[in-house]
C-alpha cells in the first residue's frame, strides 16, 4: 500500500482545462461564422475551410511525428485552430491549391519553426493569409456576391471595403460580399460572446481593436459604423487578435495590443494602397508582444510605490 | 475603506464533506510521537529523558530563543524513547515517544474566569508558557505575533475564519461548537496588543457559522463578523487584511507594519483554553477527509497520534488511495507514508484516491495570462517559471520572486499544467541562500 503513495507538492488540485479544451471552445466559437459562410457560399465555403483545416492538421503532424496516427493528427486542436481560422478569412473562390500551399505555410513558417505552440510569435493563420495575398494578389480580391457559385469565371464583386455602398444591415447580417467568415457581424458577435464567457478572451482586446478602429475613422472623417461592420477588423478582433500565443499577457498590455492593433488597421485602410490592412496591423502588433508584457507588469501587492 | 475582494485567486470547488459532522473527540493512542519542531523559529531541546514518567499537559521541550514555543506531553505516561523519528515537513526530526498510562493525569489547573485581573504581559506570558503557535498551518509562534515592537500599534485584530482551503471543516466547526471560545480569545489578543477593534472574518460558504458569530458577538460593540466572498485564497493572511480593513501589507512585511494581528479561529480558541483552564496546546481540531478515507469527520486530535491510527479510527482508507496530505489540497505537504505525527499545525488529513491524482502531461507555456490573473500578489508566474528555468535568478529577483506566498492559484490553473509555483519556490530557496551568503 505505502509505496503507491504518491509525493508532490502542491496544489494537489488542477483545473481540467487544457490546451485541448480551450482549442476546443474556439472551434466551437468559429462555428457561427463557418455556418454563414455555408448559408451564403454554400457548401464551397465549407470544402474551402475543411480543406485549408485538414491541410493544417497533416502538416503539423508529419512535422512534429516520426508515425502519424489520428490521434497524431488531431493533436491538442491547434492546428486545427488555425486551419479553421486561415480558411474562414480566404475569399469564397481560393483555388483549393491555394488554399492547400498557404494552410502549410501557416504552420511551417508561422508555428513549427518557432517550436510550436506557445514559441511561435506571430499568429500563423496571418501568416499564411499573408503569404497568399502577396504570392497572388489576384486570386485572393476575386470576391464572390452572397448566393452566387463562386467561379472563377463568374462576375465577381468588390469587397464593400472598396465599394463602401453596402447597408450597414446587410454588413451585419452578412450578406455582403467578403472572405469566407468575415462578414457576418452578427455570427461573430456570438462566437465572441460565447469566447468572453469562457474566459478565453479577454473583452480588452477586441473593444481596444474596434474602439481605436472607431476612433481613427472619426478624426479620418470616415463612416465610423461602415468602418466597424465592414471588412475583416472584427472578425480578427475576435478570433486573431486574442491568439493568446502571439498577444500580452498582462491585462494592460491586451488593451494596448487591441488598440494598436484597431489604429494600424484603420490608418491602413485609410491611407494605404490596400483596402483591408487588418492582417498586417497584426502581424506588426504580433512583433511588439514581448515589449508590452515587459513594459505593462501590474503592480505587485504591497510594492511600495515611489 | 475595506474591500470587496482580493486581486486575483481560483475556485477550485469547495468539497466541504465533513460540515455536518460535529467534532469528536478521538481517543488518546498508546503511543504519541511528538517532534520538536511544531513551529517556525527555534527547534525545542527535550526537558525530559528517556524513563521520566511525564503528565498530561506537562512540559516535554523547550528552547532560550525568542522566537519558539514551548512542547507539551499530549498524554500521561512514560517517557520511551528519544529519537529521530518521520516529520510532516519531509524529514527526519528529533521526536520524544510517550506510552501512555490511559489515566490523562494533568499537570495543570486553574486558570482565570475573565480578563479583568490581567494585564497585556500576562497574556503574552500565558500565552507563551502555553506553546500556542498559529493552528491555521502556517506555526507562527502566537506570542511573538502579540508582541509587536511600540513603533508598530495595533489597531486591528483579524480572527480567520475564512478556511479557503477546499476539503477543510475544521474552522467552521470550531466556529459552530466553540464561538464563544473564540470571542474569548479575540478579547484577550485585543487586550494583550492594547486594541479595542476585532474583526471575524468568515467566507460566505459557512452561512450557518456566521449566523452563530455574529449572534454571539451582537452586544459587543467593538467586534464585527465580516463576510468575504468565497475564493481561494481568501484565508491568506495578507488578503485576508486588504479585504478587511483595505490596507495593503508592505512588500516584505508583516501584518503589524499597517497596524494588524491576525490569528486563526483555532488559536483564539487554545488562548481562550490557555488562560480559562491554563491549558497548554497539546490538541486540536482536524479534519479528516477525501475520498480515500473511509468514515470522513472532523475529530478533536491530541499532538503526536500518528496519521495511521487516525485513519485506523476512520474506518480505515480505501485500496485505491493513493495521496495523503498534511492539510488542505492547495498547500498541504504530501506523505511518503501515514507514519508521520499530527503537529500542532495539522489542519487536516486529506486522502486522494486515483481519481484525484492525476499525472499532466507538461506543455509549452501558451501565454495565456491566467497564472498573472489568478495570483493575489499580481506576480508574473510564468516568467519567474521561466527565468528559475533558465538559471536566470537575477530576473526572477527582479520580478518579485520574493513576494510569492505560494498558494499554489498558479499551478492549479495553468491549462499547460506548468509546475510554476514549484519554480517560483525553487527560486526563492536559491535567492534567499545567496542573501544568506552575502
Amino acid at each position: 500500500m505505502d509505496n503507491k503513495l504518491v509525493v508532490s507538492s502542491s496544489p494537489h488540485l488542477r483545473t481540467p482545462e487544457t490546451i485541448d479544451t480551450i482549442m476546443r471552445d474556439v472551434l466551437i466559437a468559429l462555428v457561427p461564422p463557418l455556418a454563414v459562410s455555408i448559408w451564403l457560399f454554400g457548401l464551397n465555403a465549407l470544402g474551402v475551410v475543411a480543406l485549408a483545416t485538414v491541410a493544417c492538421m497533416i502538416t503539423e503532424a508529419v512535422l512534429v511525428h516520426d508515425k502519424i496516427s489520428i490521434a497524431k493528427i488531431k493533436g491538442d486542436w491547434s492546428a486545427a485552430v488555425t486551419g479553421v481560422l486561415y480558411g474562414l478569412s480566404l475569399p469564397p473562390s481560393t483555388p483549393w491549391w491555394i488554399v492547400v500551399i498557404g494552410a502549410v505555410v501557416a504552420i511551417i513558417i508561422g508555428k513549427q519553426l518557432f517550436g510550436g505552440i506557445g514559441y511561435n510569435i506571430f499568429n500563423p493563420a496571418l501568416v499564411g493569409r499573408a503569404f497568399t495575398v502577396l504570392a497572388w494578389p489576384n486570386y485572393l480580391s476575386d470576391w464572390t456576391k452572397p448566393f452566387e457559385t463562386p467561379d472563377v469565371d463568374a462576375a465577381s464583386a468588390a469587397t464593400p471595403l472598396s465599394e463602401a455602398s453596402a447597408e450597414i444591415s446587410d454588413l451585419f447580417i452578412g450578406t455582403v460580399a467578403g472572405s469566407l467568415g468575415e462578414t457576418s457581424i452578427l455570427a461573430i458577435l456570438i462566437g465572441a460572446i460565447y469566447l468572453i464567457y469562457r474566459g478565453h478572451v479577454d473583452i480588452r482586446v477586441p473593444v481596444g481593436y474596434m474602439g481605436a478602429v472607431a476612433a481613427v475613422a472619426l478624426i479620418g472623417g470616415e463612416d465610423v459604423l461602415f468602418h466597424l461592420f465592414s471588412g475583416s477588423a472584427f472578425f480578427a478582433a475576435v478570433y486573431m487578435a486574442t491568439c493568446m500565443v502571439t498577444s500580452p499577457f498582462t491585462k494592460t498590455g491586451k488593451l494596448f495590443f487591441g488598440i494598436g492593433c484597431g489604429f494600424f488597421t484603420a490608418i491602413f485602410r485609410i491611407y494605404g494602397a490596400a483596402p483591408e490592412g487588418v492582417t498586417y496591423a497584426i502581424l506588426l502588433m504580433n512583433a511588439l508582444v514581448p515589449f508590452l508584457n515587459k513594459y505593462t507588469k501590474p503592480k505587485v501587492y504591497g510594492e511600495v510605490s515611489s | 475603506m475595506a474591500g470587496e475582494t482580493f486581486r486575483g485567486g481560483v475556485e477550485p470547488g469547495h468539497f466541504k464533506y465533513t460540515t455536518e459532522d460535529a467534532v469528536e473527540k478521538m481517543a488518546a493512542p498508546s503511543k504519541v510521537y511528538i517532534p520538536m519542531e511544531q513551529h517556525i523559529g527555534a527547534p525545542c531541546e527535550p526537558v525530559v529523558s528517556k524513563g521520566d514518567k511525564v503528565k498530561l499537559g506537562q512540559k516535554i521541550g523547550g528552547s532560550d530563543s525568542f522566537v519558539s514555543a514551548p512542547i507539551h506531553s499530549s498524554v500521561s505516561g512514560e517517557v520511551v524513547d528519544i529519537t529521530e523519528y518521520n516529520h510532516p515537513i519531509g524529514k527526519k526530526a528529533k521526536t520524544i515517544v510517550i506510552e501512555s498510562d490511559g489515566q490523562d493525569e494533568a499537570d495543570y489547573s486553574g486558570g482565570y474566569d475573565s480578563l479583568d485581573e490581567l494585564s497585556s504581559d500576562d497574556i503574552k506570558k500565558i500565552v507563551k508558557e502555553a506553546g500556542i503557535v498559529g493552528m491555521g498551518g502556517a506555526t507562527f509562534p502566537t506570542h511573538v505575533k502579540l508582541s509587536p515592537p511600540e513603533d508598530k500599534p495595533i489597531d486591528t485584530v483579524i480572527i480567520n475564519g475564512a478556511e479557503c482551503e477546499p476539503y477543510l471543516t475544521s474552522d467552521h466547526r470550531m466556529m459552530l461548537e466553540q464561538g464563544e471560545e473564540i470571542v474569548f480569545g479575540l478579547k484577550s489578543i485585543m487586550k494583550a496588543v492594547n486594541c479595542d477593534k476585532g474583526v471575524i472574518g468568515i467566507e460566505d460558504n459557512k452561512k450557518d457559522a456566521i449566523e452563530n458569530m455574529k449572534e454571539l458577538v451582537k452586544d459587543e460593540n467593538n467586534i464585527e463578523v465580516m463576510v468575504f466572498e468565497t475564493k481561494y485564497p481568501q484565508g491568506a493572511e495578507k488578503q485576508l487584511i486588504t479585504v478587511a480593513t483595505g490596507r495593503e501589507v508592505p512588500s516584505g512585511g508583516l501584518p503589524m507594519d499597517v497596524g494588524c494581528v491576525v490569528n486563526n479561529v483555532g488559536t483564539a480558541i487554545a488562548i481562550s483554553e490557555a488562560i480559562r483552564y491554563n491549558k497548554p496546546s497539546y490538541e486540536r481540531v482536524v479534519t479528516v477527509t477525501g475520498p480515500g478515507v473511509n468514515e470522513a469527520g472532523n475529530f478533536k486530535i491530541r499532538v503526536g497520534t500518528l496519521a495511521s491510527e487516525v485513519i485506523e479510527n476512520c474506518a480505515g482508507m480505501s485500496q485505491n488511495t493513493r495521496k495523503i496530505v498534511m492539510g488542505g489540497p492547495m498547500m498541504g505537504l504530501s506523505q511518503p507514508s501515514p507514519e508521520f505525527p499530527v503537529i500542532k499545525g495539522t489542519s487536516g488529513l486529506l486522502l486522494l484516491t486515483e481519481n484525484e491524482v492525476q499525472f499532466f502531461e507538461e506543455k509549452p507555456c501558451i501565454s495565456c495570462g491566467r497564472c498573472i490573473d489568478s495570483c493575489p500578489v499580481s506576480l508574473l508566474p510564468n516568467m519567474i517559471a521561466h527565468f528559475t528555468e533558465n538559471e536566470r535568478l537575477e530576473q526572477a529577483e527582479e520580478y518579485n520572486a520574493l513576494d510569492c506566498i505560494e498558494c499554489g492559484c498558479c499551478t492549479y490553473i495553468c491549462p499547460t499544467k506548468r509546475p510554476l509555483v514549484q519554480y517560483i519556490r525553487m527560486a526563492k530557496g536559491e535567492i534567499m541562500a545567496k542573501r544568506r551568503k552575502n
